[in-house]
């Protein structure tokens, strides 16, 4: 945790774009190991894999077409800073209230878990709880969110798939009419 | 990356791996940790690092913009379509205790298929994700 918070401090005060993508990298992977700690080790998996991997690659892809220094602002921006420690002390204020980490009596420990934990075995099968919850009591949920991650693929491949093929072929023979531009 | 031996050597050794690794967490994901999600974000990351070190040409070739996104639709579609088979079967939708003679079997069989259809989605998606960046440098070439 006082890594990540070093990182945090360091990826703020950064003006190499570069290395603030690196870093962030090295910020998710540092949350995968809390996570890993919290004995989640799904999310640890996917946290590694997308944020140290695939988001850091698609960063720098996109510094590769931009340009790898931030632009620096002249006056230093105060209101923003007084918003976000307000709200990161509301939240940090808020978190008081909850239960503490592990602690039996927390209410989700109450509400559906006892009977996951008990029953899944015998009506679902998988040993792996986590799995169960996921595919079969929760297969709603699962299903949406396979469906945005369909739809987040649709819309980059719509939006920039179509320009690249637009940009590909009107740049040699400098035509204007496009078909999908009157629709 | 065309004479990075260090780099080639090493990609060729560690990406059987991370792909067989992501098939071991979608397939045994009913056992111990892991499923769709986690197997389809290893196995999408494995391939990009191929495409990184190969070159995305050469990535390009081993999956066609087609072919990922015929497996984008249709793990969204099988996922959809083991619901809609439930269902036709005399039961809820997403419900997958009809789909064998022993509903923990049927339950088995569901969520293996749908975490199929998981991985396969998220997989594809992240490919086409990366290709699509990766297609919009000017040279086209990787790095």
């Amino acid at each position: 945790m006082v890594f990540m918070a070093v990182t945090a401090f360091t990826l703020a005060r950064l003006r190499n774009l570069f290395a603030v993508a690196m870093l962030s990298g090295v910020f998710s992977l540092l949350a995968a190991v809390v996570y890993v700690v919290m004995d989640a080790v799904d999310v640890a998996f996917t946290e590694a894999a997308v944020g140290a991997g695939i988001a850091t690659v698609l960063m720098l892809g996109t510094l590769v077409l931009t340009t790898d220094v931030e632009k620096v602002h002249p006056k230093k921006p105060i209101a923003p800073l007084i918003v976000v420690t307000l709200t990161g002390a509301v939240l940090i204020y808020g978190t008081l209230d909850m239960p503490h980490y592990g602690d039996p009596n927390a209410p989700i420990h109450h509400h559906v878990a006892p009977r996951y934990i008990e029953k899944s075995g015998a009506e679902v099968g998988p040993p792996n709880i986590v799995t169960s919850v996921l595919a079969s009591y929760r297969g709603y949920d699962t299903l949406g969110e396979v469906t945005v991650i369909f739809t987040a693929a649709a819309g980059v491949l719509v939006l920039l798939g179509r320009w690249r093929r637009a940009a590909a072929a009107s740049n040699p023979h400098k035509t204007d009419d496009e078909p999908e531009a009157r629709s | 990356m065309k004479r990075k031996a260090v780099l080639r050597v090493n990609a060729k050794l560690l990406i059987p791996l991370i792909l067989l690794f992501a098939l071991y967490v979608q397939f045994h994901g009913d056992f111990g940790p892991g499923g769709g999600f986690q197997a389809g974000v290893i196995f999408g990351s494995g391939f990009i690092l191929y495409a990184i070190i190969f070159g995305v040409e050469v990535a390009r070739r081993v999956a066609p913009a087609w072919l990922v996104r015929i497996g984008l639709a249709s793990g969204v579609l099988l996922y959809a379509g083991v619901g809609v088979v439930g269902m036709l079967l005399g039961s809820n939708y997403l419900d997958y205790s009809v789909l064998a003679h022993d509903p923990v079997h049927g339950q088995h069989l569901g969520i293996l298929l749908i975490e199929f259809g998981v991985g396969l989605t998220v997989a594809c998606s992240m490919i086409t994700i990366f290709f699509i960046f990766a297609g919009q440098r000017p040279g086209g070439e990787g790095r």
